[in-house]
């Protein structure tokens, strides 16, 4: 590992300090309002380090979910994972030891850097994205880490501060419905949910929506399969590494 | 809060399970990869989102105190801002501070 590895490292992931710090800063907060001290919020993104979860993590954990609804809410939310994983199969190889760190902290920002380094001819890609990795998660619990400490000293009503959370998401929606190929999943996920509330209520509406969700995705699968196969909206034609927030 | 041990065991939940989707495919699909895995890789993150959003409004009573008005100008500033800016912590910020003003100073 050499300086020159890390400069290129460190002035890659600067688009992703922005966004970590002040989003880490966020949950940090956001838990404290909840009445956590910082450890937890250090323990969560240490371990977990996935954003939107972690968000959706201080409500299961500050409404006393279960065990079953956490672990399926985690899968659901954090399944995109999956495919970013397919896609570093190969660059992650050869990687050695740095391989099982650079897996865990595969994020949806770490993705995106890392995605596009090339193969060949690139002696310092191992190193590289290690580096960006650690940086990531540097960001992540730097951010935390002044969530918590701001949270805990500074006295204000935090009274409404949970839209952040609600605010987050419907970002991230608004930013896939413009760039995915099928809009049929995003309006699956609505309607089923939003019907799935109706009947069962908001205390025990997210498995049924969840099991709903992937039988209708699967039902509708030619249909929007289709929709992926033609000339996607704004040229568009893969939704691959947009999906998911942080 | 609840029992420090159950939010002990919750974490773990979470870490585990995300440790666990980040991991699954370089031990399973080394090889290939079941369409089916990579359909749903693709489809599922924008069915989840809504989802998200559902479940983060899950709470508001249409019926009854503000009728759910604060959370529906709220969303709208977010969807206005976001389209126009494309700035994912402008739209949080900003959504979220009109969200506290209304619901501390409005809707009272």
């Amino acid at each position: 590992m050499n300086r020159r590895t890390l400069r290129r490292a460190f002035f890659s992931s600067l688009p992703v300090m922005a966004g970590y710090v002040v989003l880490g800063t966020g949950f940090g907060i956001l838990l404290c309002s909840k009445g956590y001290s910082l450890w937890w919020g250090l323990l969560m993104s240490l371990t977990i380090f996935a954003g939107s979860m972690q968000y959706v993590g201080v409500d299961l954990i500050s409404s006393g979910a279960g065990v079953l609804s956490t672990l399926l809410m985690t899968l659901m939310v954090n399944a995109r994972h999956l495919f970013y994983g397919v896609s570093m199969i190969e660059p992650y190889r050869d990687m050695g030891w740095r391989r099982w760190y650079a897996i865990f902290g595969l994020t949806d920002e770490t993705y995106s850097l890392v995605c596009s380094e090339p193969m060949e001819n690139n002696p310092d890609r191992k190193d590289f994205c290690f580096l960006v990795t650690l940086l990531d998660q540097g960001y992540w619990v730097l951010g935390t880490l002044l969530g918590g400490i701001l949270g805990s000293t500074l006295h204000f009503n935090s009274a409404g501060i949970d839209f952040s959370m609600t605010a987050l998401f419907v970002s991230i929606v608004v930013d896939q419905w413009d760039k995915a190929p099928s809009r049929l999943p995003a309006l699956l996920g609505l309607a089923v949910s939003v019907c799935c509330l109706l009947i069962f209520g908001p205390d025990s509406f997210l498995i049924p929506s969840m099991l709903g969700i992937s039988l209708g995705l699967f039902l509708l699968r030619r249909r929007i399969e289709g929709a992926d196969a033609k000339p996607g909206r704004d040229g568009e034609s893969d939704g691959k590494a947009e999906g998911g927030g942080a | 809060m609840n029992s420090p041990l159950h939010t002990f065991l919750l974490i773990a939940v979470m870490a585990g399970a995300t440790i666990l989707l980040r991991f699954l495919p370089f031990w399973l699909f080394s090889k290939n990869t079941p369409r089916a895995v990579l359909y749903l890789g693709q489809v599922l993150p924008y069915a989840i989102m809504t989802m998200l959003v559902v479940y983060c409004l899950r709470s508001v009573d249409i019926l009854s105190a503000s009728h759910g008005l604060p959370e529906a100008l709220a969303v709208l500033l977010v969807v206005v801002l976001h389209k126009w800016k494309h700035n994912t912590l402008l739209s949080i910020l900003a959504g979220t501070l009109f969200y506290m003003a209304l619901v501390q100073l409005v809707f009272v």
